[in-house]
């Protein structure tokens, strides 16, 4: 006799997979996005998205990674809804402070940049990875969402640039001072703790 | 145009190279002076640490263990 085929997850068995990864989906969105509605609007859709679909999925352990894939689509989303709304948003940041902190008046550095051990260590990879995110929250929101499209949804800096309708040049001073920030409150909160 | 040599020149390109394909011209000005400057090196090294460390941040965040 044969076996009925593996049973497609329905989906209630689905969405009892899905709940336990809500606060973590919600956490990245907030990251990428910066604002608590546009977030909770693209965690909603990624769990419709991922219910109306679940017939489609295999199951097995790869959920999360089937999840955060429809939520990426579903920040985009976001991201696509609201770029003028995030585009003429005021310049929070000043460039020139950071600037002043990190070089001389002639361009030398004032300090030697120090030697950074590997943080993602097996012991200490996930203190590490809060750290980090609690730093990239600490981004500016401009910078921060440019700069989460560049290192979280993978997208190049010419389609950030067509996305949001933005010249090049200006996203580019957004991801340096953000690259520049992010790396001088790592050096505060990670590496320094860390080589003590 | 002005060839980039400050620290805070080459350490800006070091930057936008994560993010654009740097010219042949640029790409031999950093050479050339992280040939014999120190804190361009240790800057650049730290660049590729938080690449590397960024890469499997995000990896983690994707996979089920995480
Ligand atoms: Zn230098």
């Amino acid at each position: 006799m044969n076996r009925p085929p593996q049973p497609v997850l329905d989906a209630d068995a689905l969405a009892r997979q899905i709940e336990p990864l809500r606060p973590t989906l919600l956490r990245l969105a907030r990251l990428q996005l910066r604002n608590e509605a546009w977030a909770e609007d693209a965690v909603s859709e990624t769990v419709l998205a991922a219910l109306q679909g679940a017939a489609g999925f295999r199951g097995g352990a790869q959920v999360k990674t089937w999840i955060i894939g429809i939520l990426k689509h579903k920040l985009l989303d976001q991201l696509r809804l609201h770029a003028r709304e995030t585009t003429v948003a005021a310049d929070d940041d000043d460039g020139e402070a950071l600037d002043g902190e990190l070089y001389r008046r002639d361009g030398h550095f004032r300090e030697l940049p120090e030697k950074w051990a590997d943080p993602c260590s097996e012991l200490q990879r996930e203190q590490f990875f809060a750290v980090l995110e609690a730093c990239m929250e600490r981004l500016p929101g401009r910078q921060g969402r440019v700069f989460l499209m560049r290192e979280w949804l993978e997208i190049d800096s010419a389609a950030i640039c067509q996305e949001l309708a933005i010249a090049p040049t200006n996203l580019w001073i957004l991801l340096h001072r953000a690259r520049l920030r992010l790396r001088e409150c790592l050096q505060l909160n990670w590496f320094v703790a860390a080589s003590r | 145009m002005k060839i980039p040599n400050s620290c805070r020149d080459i350490s800006g390109l070091l930057l936008a190279r994560e993010d654009r394909t740097l010219s042949l011209g640029e790409r031999l000005a950093v050479r050339a002076h992280i040939l014999t400057c120190r804190a361009c090196r240790r800057f650049e090294k730290q660049t590729l640490i938080l690449r590397d460390a960024l890469r499997q941040w995000r990896q983690s965040r994707q996979q089920d263990q995480g």
